[in-house]
């Protein structure tokens, strides 16, 4: 009996995260491959597994090839794809905390903070010395830390046990007031303007390696702290009164999701400006293919999140080629029909039901 | 092994509780009661932890409770919420085993045989364990209700704190509820505490009841106690009247709800009396409060048509109350509103009589036949055999009777036929003696239960003189028509 539903358990599970990994595998090895100069699909396996383990020699590889490949789109491909894990493992874990399908990390203003610290930085060219071109990055993280710490002290006064509701509302004023300083910096920028907007459509476009080495520590540090509280999520996705029935402590948990999804949003937009709809369209569907299940959906949001991001921004190139648009108008021209779509049949289902 | 001590707490700065202290031990189903904003909520949020508090000690096994840590408090207490919010679509499993939440050990919290085995325990005891693969959103109410049960369950803990289960549960579901959480009190020495909204389900079920009253206890103690008229109607600001339980010694509640008292001034007399050889019957406007030993509608109750019938004197008593039954529905009477009685005696000789006292009247309506006739003081020298009732007595009274007078009207009247026969010399054929009545008599008191108060109805009470009156003067008259009618 044990047994068998071990397996059940096992083959059902197994199956998401096989189909969640070639769809994957599939969107890398697409986005590697198209582009202004196609690369042939096998040729960028063989490129990847001589540089990681060196077995086969790059020299028998068109050096053309391997150079678009290793310098270009591979780096490119890795930080869409952290950007979208990062985004969809933080949506994932903000949506479980305050019980709302509909929320996103958008919700708390811990984007609109990264934002303000962004365009901080290119509004008065900021430059911190030693860190040169580091500095609108870590400005940002320092920025979404700063407003979520905000957030929770304003909330905090209002009501010491900081309910979600209070949270939520608490996110919106701060996303407003912090969008109007966006607006006024724009809007008294003059030449700086077209980079501004750029950065706040967001793309993953000319990073490099660099910015990979920026986000990975934030998304190891960011995902870890979050899977390691996958029950906790579980629990207080019931309520938090319900949680701290069941033996959670509510508000120690409820800090650590907390900072641990600001991490990742924080290192998100910093990379690669305001993404929309990535934290909020992937759990979603993670959780109507797979089930609202934490320990599970948190992973599979990671590996679905980097798979639809890496596709987006391989839209974003192609679509209207050379020209590039930017990443933001892919993911919500995807996301909210998407989106509309799950939302009218949840109400006809609930409707039927 | 739970000691609240001079507690006082609540939301914000003002308290809302003030000095609350109780005890509950093991094994105890305990109650608390109040009406809206007395505290309830608030009382059971500090017992779980969730809201601070103020002032006072609340001690676990000697332990103040602030001094566990969240999942130690788990471990002893758990909390089945009045509703709980689910956004996102669990399996019944899934939700039930977040129960082991607090058992769980170890960075990675690994599930244990233990944990497997204690889900699929409660899954079954609760009933949910055949639905354990559904969404949980799919579920009824009282389903997922019992879902969340198992739950509190899986924590296996040794005090259950509940917020008004029974709401929005359907009867057969409170029941099943309440009946369960007894037995598992009993069975597993446990602790429950639970909030009622229900002051009949409350004192159907508990040990001990805790009446909160703005935020301060006003009584714990026992539910026969608790649940006082004059208490409750105090607390909760209104009308209620207590009566017992048909089956179980506990004590119930009746709200009494306001009715526009127009006063129909209804006469019950001859003009309401229908006599034909076939039945006596009496209608009244109103429903009328009944005591009686009639065939059909004994008892206490309401009723509002009564029926007192001619039979044969060989009629066969088998299964008279059906037949009975079976006889007022092909008249066009209803059975459940109707008082039927039984007669062999020629209703003709029907005697009724109306007298008035001070703001009240009487009506009192006689058969008797005395071929039957026994002596009480003597009675064991008969055989057993029911034949219809011989001495029938209608009293119907345009008044309001207690539940005393009712029972001292039937002594009144009984004794006045006791009289009546006596002085009539009515004798018991098979002992020589004078008789009291017969074998089977019967009587109806009935009441308007509007106009005047008459809280007694002993002898010499105004409606004991009455009625002792009205008895005696009405079963002389009719034992005098029968006896000539059996002399021609």
């Amino acid at each position: 009996m044990r047994r068998l539903s071990i397996l059940k358990f096992l083959n059902n599970k197994y199956l998401a995260y096989i189909i969640a990994g070639i769809f994957l595998v599939l969107s890398i090895l697409l986005g590697i491959s198209i582009g202004t100069v196609s690369v042939p699909i096998f040729t960028i396996i063989k490129i990847i597994t001589a540089k990681l383990f060196g077995v086969i020699s790059l020299e028998t590889i068109d050096p053309m090839y391997s150079s678009i490949v290793l310098n270009i789109r591979l780096p490119r491909v890795i930080l869409s794809g952290l950007v979208g894990a990062s985004l969809a493992i933080a949506g994932a874990a903000f949506q479980g905390l305050l019980r709302n399908p509909l929320a996103d990390p958008y919700t708390l203003g811990v984007s609109s903070g990264a934002s303000v610290g962004a365009v901080l930085t290119l509004f008065f060219q900021l430059s911190i010395p030693f860190i040169g071109s580091f500095t609108l990055p870590l400005l940002s993280i320092l920025f979404s830390f700063f407003t979520i710490f905000l957030v929770l002290m304003f909330a905090s006064k209002i009501e010491r046990s900081l309910r979600v509701e209070t949270i939520i509302l608490t996110g919106i004023i701060f996303s407003s007031f912090l969008g109007a300083i966006i607006s006024l910096m724009i809007a008294l920028t003059g030449d700086e303007l077209r980079q501004i907007i750029g950065w706040l459509l967001g793309s993953v476009s000319m990073r490099g390696w660099d910015y990979i080495k920026i986000i990975l520590p934030f998304f190891i540090i960011g995902s870890g702290l979050l899977m390691f509280n996958a029950k906790e999520l579980n629990a207080m996705s019931f309520g938090e009164e319900r949680a701290q029935h069941l033996g959670v402590n509510v508000q120690k948990r409820k800090l650590l999701i907390l900072t641990a999804g600001s991490i990742l949003t924080g290192a998100a937009v910093a990379v690669s400006g305001t993404i929309g709809f990535v934290g909020l369209v992937i759990p979603h569907l993670s959780r109507l293919l797979w089930g609202p299940d934490h320990r599970h959906l948190l992973p599979l949001s990671i590996i679905t999140g980097s798979g639809f991001l890496i596709l987006a921004d391989l839209i974003s190139r192609t679509i209207i080629s050379p020209t590039e648009l930017p990443i933001g108008v892919i993911t919500a021209l995807i996301g909210a029909p998407v989106f509309a779509i799950i939302l009218l049949q949840r109400k006809r289902t609930e409707r039927s039901g | 092994m739970l000691n609240v001590q001079q507690v006082s707490g609540g939301y914000s700065s003002e308290a809302v509780l003030k000095d609350i202290s109780f005890d509950v031990e093991k094994g105890e189903l305990f109650g608390i009661l109040g009406p809206n904003g007395s505290g309830k909520t608030t009382l059971l949020k500090m017992l779980s932890g969730i809201l601070p508090i103020q002032q006072g000690e609340i001690l676990i096994h000697g332990k103040r409770l602030q001094e566990y840590k969240a999942k130690q408090l788990a471990q002893i207490i758990a909390v089945l919420s009045q509703h709980s919010s689910q956004s996102f679509s669990y399996t019944v499993k899934e939700t039930v085993s977040l129960g082991r939440y607090a058992h769980q050990k170890g960075l990675f919290q690994t599930w244990s045989n233990v944990d497997e085995e204690v889900v699929q325990r409660v899954m079954k005891q609760i009933g949910v364990a055949r639905f354990q693969h559904k969404n949980i959103q799919e579920l009824s109410g009282g389903e997922k209700q019992r879902v969340f049960l198992a739950q509190a369950l899986a924590q296996e803990p040794e005090i259950l704190l509940l917020d008004e289960p029974t709401n929005h549960l359907d009867l057969s579901y409170q029941k099943e509820l309440l009946d369960f959480l007894k037995q598992w009190t009993a069975e597993n020495d446990l602790m429950v505490i639970s909030i009622f909204h229900d002051l009949n389900l409350a004192g159907l079920y508990c040990d001990r009841l805790l009446l909160l009253e703005n935020g301060r206890i006003n009584i714990d103690h026992i539910p026969n106690e608790v649940l006082r008229e004059e208490r409750i109607r105090e607390v909760y600001h209104t009308d209620i009247q207590k009566h017992p339980h048909p089956k179980v010694a506990a004590p119930q509640m009746v709200l009494l709800p306001k009715v526009k008292n127009e006063v129909i001034d209804f006469h019950l007399d001859e003009s309401r009396l229908h006599i034909s050889n076939e039945f006596i019957m009496l209608t009244s406007l109103l429903p009328l409060r009944t005591m009686s030993s009639g065939v059909i509608g004994s008892g206490t109750g309401w009723h509002q048509t009564f029926v007192n019938r001619h039979v044969n004197k060989d009629y066969n008593c088998n299964d008279h109350r059906s037949e009975m039954a079976s006889f007022l529905k092909s008249k066009g009477f209803e059975p459940s509103e109707t008082v039927g009685m039984m007669t062999a005696v020629i209703l003709e000789d029907v005697v009724y009589k109306r007298y008035s006292g001070e703001g009240f009247s009487i009506f009192v309506v006689v058969t008797a036949g005395v071929g039957n006739a026994i002596d009480a003081s003597k009675s064991e020298q008969h055989s057993f055999d029911i034949v219809p009732g011989t001495i029938n007595t209608w009293i119907f009274v345009t008044g309001e009777l207690t539940e005393e007078a009712f029972i001292q009207s039937i002594m009144t009247a009984t004794e006045a036929k006791v009289k009546a026969l006596n002085d009539l010399k009515v004798i018991d054929e098979v002992t020589g003696t004078i008789a009291t009545g017969t074998s089977t008599d019967s009587i109806l008191i009935a009441a308007t239960q509007s106009g005047e108060m008459l809280e007694y109805a002993g002898t010499i009470t105004p409606l004991g003189k009455l009625i002792s009156k009205a008895v005696y003067q009405c079963t002389t008259e009719a034992i005098l028509k029968s006896c000539k009618r059996k002399r021609k």
